[in-house]
């Protein structure tokens, strides 16, 4: 039971993660199209706010505070009780909100499926996409290191 | 006499008006849109963001066009907003070992793990103004190269593996780290605090710092051991999730400095090391901030404080640029007052003066006629 509990939230994680790494723009586009419930009962925000990133000195000494970023929360009740959250950088409050929903419906047994198959699968799918194609850009500009061959055999 | 007067509302009004006209410039001139600044003018975003200590491309966007193109305004123009909002805590400290790197060089090993990656650079560009860019054509993408991601350990870690280089810093025990934006700045400070100064202090401060370094003032040495430049996960612990959640991702570079040590009594010969951290695309600023690490690092490893790069109350007190625009720039707001008063000393010394020396001409011409 133990292990199903942390995989259960292993997943809820990575799920929140794809829609924190997500644009509003697709979030919203998504949304629409899967005709999922858009409306919740709002229990806080979506408010925008802030959170100090740490670094470590060395990269992996002790931490410090390296400066702030813009992070926007919401947490919402659905109808059928499930409370979701979300907080992800930024300042787009309806991208909070909507993910804050899925966050709640992806807890709902009934639901979940069709969040993952409509919503996170896609996402995941577009982030995927993107971070590969960076990860080519940057390999096609490799250094391929070759040895000269000075003077005679 | 002194009056007490006011005045000027109009004209400030006015003025202000007439900032916001010629902040438009020509009519007839499109009008720049924020994301053509995210996108166009991307490393001029990321200063605003390191400087103005506030990772928000959109609004350090705002705050470019907003201060005409004006860096440090439109730095002091993030810090003013960043006040404005609640705090929702403290993140996980990143991760830079799992790094989507975007650019990835180090100067001391040409093939360590993951290799060299220049990506997007002006090294090796000739540095010719190119008049195709006026002209607005067609950009080719950019080529790709496919195989498996490598994994790209930071470079200290492989030196670290023969024991030729310091560790990356600690700090004892349960060291809680400290934060300038809650705290007054107190000399002398620990590293991390000093890290965090660095990290949001002026480009050309810190830029002219550290080439004074280079220069012979506090020689300490440098290699680059590594540059990294990429995207890092950010993750908050909160109250209600039983995990940290995940927040998104930042772009931030990361330099580590290499530097000579000759060892001591205490410690054998080894690397020390001087670290550099910012947000944004920026490693001119993360290499300066290394060097000026390092720099600071002298009473620590038992170097003479000679120069001004190893002078932390100096460098850590004037780093900031918003401070140092701020007191600098308010010279030019009305002193009538002071001045006045200046104004009245000088006279009254310039009569005493006066008088002492008239006293004295008569004197000598008396002396003279006697």
């Amino acid at each position: 039971m133990r292990g199903q509990e942390a995989s259960e939230q292993a997943e809820r994680k990575a799920v929140m993660a794809t829609l924190a790494q997500s644009s509003g723009d697709d979030i919203v586009r998504l949304w629409d199209e899967a005709g999922l419930p858009s409306e919740a009962e709002l229990l806080r925000g979506p408010e925008t706010g802030l959170v100090t990133v740490r670094g470590r000195i060395g990269g992996g000494g002790a931490p410090f505070n390296v400066g702030e970023a813009t992070v926007t929360r919401a947490t919402v009740r659905l109808a059928s009780g499930q409370v979701g959250h979300c907080y992800s950088l930024g300042r787009d409050r309806e991208k909070a909100r909507l993910a804050a929903i899925a966050d709640a419906l992806w807890q709902d047994p009934a639901r979940r499926g069709e969040i993952k198959a409509k919503i996170v699968a896609p996402l995941q799918a577009a982030l995927a996409e993107a971070r590969d194609k960076r990860r080519a850009e940057t390999a096609a500009t490799k250094v391929d290191f070759f040895t000269m061959v000075r003077g005679e055999d | 006499m002194y009056v007490a007067v006011k005045g000027g509302e109009a004209a400030i009004a006015n003025a202000h008006r007439l900032l916001a006209d010629r902040r438009r410039g020509d009519r007839s001139v499109p009008a720049l849109r924020l994301d053509q600044i995210v996108e166009q003018l991307a490393l001029g975003v990321d200063r605003v963001m390191s400087e103005g200590s506030l990772y928000d491309r959109e609004l350090a966007a705002l705050a470019i066009v907003q201060a005409r193109g004006d860096m440090i305004e439109a730095i002091f123009l993030v810090r003013a907003y960043r006040t404005t909002l609640p705090r929702f805590g403290y993140t996980r400290a990143i991760d830079t070992g799992a790094m989507l790197v975007e650019r990835r060089v180090s100067a001391t090993y040409k093939d360590l793990p993951g290799g060299q990656l220049l990506g997007p650079t002006f090294d090796y560009t000739h540095r010719l103004l190119d008049p195709e860019l006026a002209t607005g054509g067609a950009v080719e993408e950019p080529l790709q190269r496919s195989g498996e991601a490598e994994a790209m350990p930071r470079v200290s870690a492989i030196l670290a593996r023969e024991g030729l280089i310091e560790p990356d810093g600690d700090m004892l025990g349960d060291y809680v780290p400290g934060d300038i934006t809650r705290e007054p700045l107190e000399f002398p400070m620990a590293r991390d605090i000093r890290l965090q100064a660095l990290s949001r202090g002026d480009e050309g401060f810190l830029l002219a710092l550290g080439y004074s370094t280079q220069r012979g003032y506090a020689r300490n040495h440098p290699f680059v051991g590594e540059v990294r430049i990429g995207e890092v996960e950010l993750e908050l612990d909160v109250p209600e999730l039983p995990f940290a959640v995940p927040l998104g991702s930042i772009r931030v570079t990361e330099c580590q400095m290499v530097n000579q040590f000759r060892g001591s009594a205490k410690a054998p010969p080894q690397f020390t090391r001087g670290y550099g951290l910012v947000f944004g695309q920026s490693e001119r600023k993360a290499m300066a901030m290394a060097l000026c690490d390092r720099a600071l690092r002298a009473t620590e490893l038992g170097e003479d404080v000679v120069a001004a790069a190893q002078d932390e109350e100096f460098v850590i007190s004037h780093s900031d640029n918003v401070q140092a625009t701020g007191f600098v720039e308010h010279l030019k707001l009305p002193h009538y007052v002071d001045f006045q008063a200046e104004l009245d000393l000088v006279r009254r010394m310039r009569a005493e003066y006066e008088a002492r020396e008239n006293t004295g001409k008569a004197e000598e011409n008396r002396e003279a006629a006697e």
